[in-house]
């Protein structure tokens, strides 16, 4: 044992460099355990894009396509339907769409890139939900608008552009995918206009 | 000859390892307090319980599978190929609702008797801990089974921390492992439910009963039983041998030791719940659709949706608050909230005065109209979603959180009985 005098500056500032070195080991150690809970890589390559064939889905038709485990809602609107969309604007909470939940291509009034065909998620925006298709029987649920969807979870409601009526638990309007048409008939979900 | 091998093996242990103190300190010279009532069943099933929990769980992951593509048909294999493998999983499953069961009445006991107020805010405070870590053990272990429902609900209690903002969607993605629940999500609630979320029940508990025995329990009178000192006359001590860590500092009145008298009580509190536990397990192991739901009787779908979801019956309470506010972010606000005020209650309570036997009469009426709420909230929370539902819904989640505010006033000047000395009797 020496007998020098204890030098408590030292000590405290050996003490708190300790300290730091140890955090920054903690934090560098935490990163692979907070790492490994991303996607993994075949997750990701599980979720690359899907093409539908949508020539010949019928007026009012709804298809459901499977991308990235989701279901995607295709409808080929009918030229009433679209008509119908602007009727009830009054009754929605964001009828401009202007929360970002489509591609910028698709912020317009029946959010799409081809008016006929209506892209949307599957999957209420409340708390995930498959909405149900009410193609006629609409009026039920909301009067005076013909065809809509409902979620049978919470009771969510959204029109033909998979806008969300007001007091309804769903925040937002259903989104929109990133989505194109390479060609006439096929719809490729999962890459946006203009992208490749 | 026997009798004295043991007592020189303890002696060699003992001089090693405190075990023998241990044994008095906690079990054989407990100071008790001698009136406790049959509320006091509920912490000792609530550890009963959790033994269930951990060996049978124990038991089912021996054939269970944790994959996508294999949970659900591991599951059948259970029920309907292993020996006794239906029974297993059937005491897991009703342990799972029965644990909330004895939970909750341990909650409602603490409420009545003031048992969260000063001394006793830590041991609330871990109390509350453990009831939020086996919520989360009880969701995840209910993917486990891969069915529908498993599916949806923990897609709906998933996609709550998308309401965080800027960086909900990521986090959801982060917690998933994935785009949609999958098997990646799956295998990480199997491993959270498994093992990181027991090993922290656990240690919970074990501190949960030491910050009980230092302060040590109360009583439906509220009335301590560790007086100051050299305050109580000798010939009023309990005649009872209790502890040297308790009584070099206290002198002990109206006591019983826990180990015989609390330990022979709670097996009779053993035996009458196992009866009513084994006639569900048994008789109604899906509790009539509230312990197991209908749709997780046919595997994961991601494309269809039950067409009502609803939570196990135990989460009813907080899912109702979630979905009567027409808004995401402030649904899971208030959720929570739910669950954070409870945390808060020693705080909430500025009263002095302990068991609702001597509180006011507000007191009493605010504690019945909570009670009421809670159950009325968990009731609607397995109900679809009505107009009339939310509307009785939202008043009470009023009733609810109202419990706390009132409880803030009235509490300050509060007229209260005078309380005695000493436990009657």
């Amino acid at each position: 044992m020496s007998n020098a005098p204890v030098n408590n500056g030292r000590r405290r500032f050996l003490t708190a460099a300790t300290a730091v070195v140890g955090g920054v080991g903690v934090a560098g150690v935490a990163v692979p355990f907070i790492g490994s809970w991303n996607p993994s890589a075949r997750a990701k390559a599980a979720g690359a894009p899907v093409e539908v064939n949508v020539g010949k889905i019928q007026p009012g038709q709804l298809i459901r396509a499977a991308w990235r485990g989701k279901p995607v809602y295709v409808v080929r609107r009918s030229d009433k339907m679209l008509a119908d969309l602007a009727k009830h604007t009054d009754q929605l909470k964001d009828p401009e769409s202007l929360e970002e939940q489509q591609p910028v291509y698709a912020t317009n009034a029946h959010r799409s890139i081809k008016p006929e065909f209506m892209v949307a998620l599957g999957v209420c925006t409340h708390l995930g939900c498959a909405p149900t298709y009410h193609k006629g029987d609409f009026g039920e649920k909301v009067e005076g608008v013909v065809n809509g969807f409902y979620c049978p979870c919470h009771g969510s409601m959204f029109d033909m552009a998979g806008r969300v009526f007001q007091s309804v638990p769903a925040p937002l309007n259903l989104v929109v995918p990133e989505h194109s048409f390479p060609t006439a008939d096929t719809l490729l979900i999962g890459v946006g206009q203009g992208e490749v | 000859m026997l009798v004295k091998l043991f007592t020189d093996f303890m002696g060699w242990i003992d001089k090693r390892l405190p075990v023998t103190d241990a044994w008095n300190k906690h079990l054989a010279q407990y100071p008790a307090p001698k009136n406790f009532n049959f509320w006091y069943f509920f912490g000792s099933l609530a550890m009963l319980v959790l033994v269930n929990q951990i060996v049978t769980g124990i038991w089912l992951t021996m054939n269970y599978e944790p994959s996508g593509e294999g949970a659900f048909a591991s599951i059948e294999y259970i029920m309907r190929d292993v020996d006794y493998g239906w029974l297993l999983r059937y005491m897991h499953s009703t342990g799972a609702s029965a644990f909330f069961i004895v939970v909750y009445m341990h909650m409602m006991r603490g409420l009545m008797y003031g048992s969260y107020q000063k001394p006793r805010e830590l041991l609330w405070i871990f109390g509350m801990l453990i009831f939020l870590v086996l919520m989360a053990e009880a969701f995840m272990g209910y993917l486990l089974p891969w069915g529908n429902m498993s599916y949806w609900g923990a897609q709906v209690i998933i996609s709550l921390f998308g309401a965080v903002p800027i960086i909900g969607d990521d986090l959801t993605l982060w917690i998933r492992g994935d785009y949609v629940i999958s098997g990646a999500t799956l295998n990480r609630f199997f491993a959270l439910h498994v093992i990181a979320l027991p090993l922290v029940l656990v240690i919970l508990v074990f501190l949960h009963i030491l910050a009980l025995h230092e302060v040590g329990s109360n009583n439906p009178e509220g009335i301590d039983v560790k007086k100051p000192k050299g305050s109580i006359k000798p010939e009023e001590l309990s005649k009872f041998k209790f502890h040297k860590q308790y009584t070099d500092k206290y002198d002990i009145v109206d006591a019983i030791p826990f180990h015989p008298y609390y330990s022979v009580k709670d097996i009779m509190g053993v035996a009458g719940f196992l009866i009513v536990f084994c006639w569900v397990m048994f008789f109604a192991p899906e509790g009539g659709g509230y312990f197991m739901e209908a749709p997780n009787f046919e595997p994961a779908n991601g494309l269809k949706t039950p067409e009502h979801i609803a939570p196990v019956w135990y989460f009813g309470p907080f899912y109702t608050i979630l979905r009567i506010i027409p808004d995401k972010l402030l649904g899971a606000i208030c959720m929570f909230s739910a669950i954070i005020v409870l945390f808060l209650l020693p705080w909430f309570d500025r009263g002095v005065v302990k068991s609702m036997k001597y509180r006011s009469t507000a007191h009493l009426v605010n504690l019945i109209q909570f009670a009421i709420c809670f159950v009325v909230l968990g009731v609607l929370g397995t109900l679809p979603a009505t107009p009339v539902y939310n509307l009785i819904g939202t008043v009470a989640t009023f009733g609810y959180f109202g419990f706390f505010v009132a409880l803030w006033f009235y509490s300050k000047n509060e007229k209260t009985k005078p309380v005695p000395e000493r436990i009657s009797g």
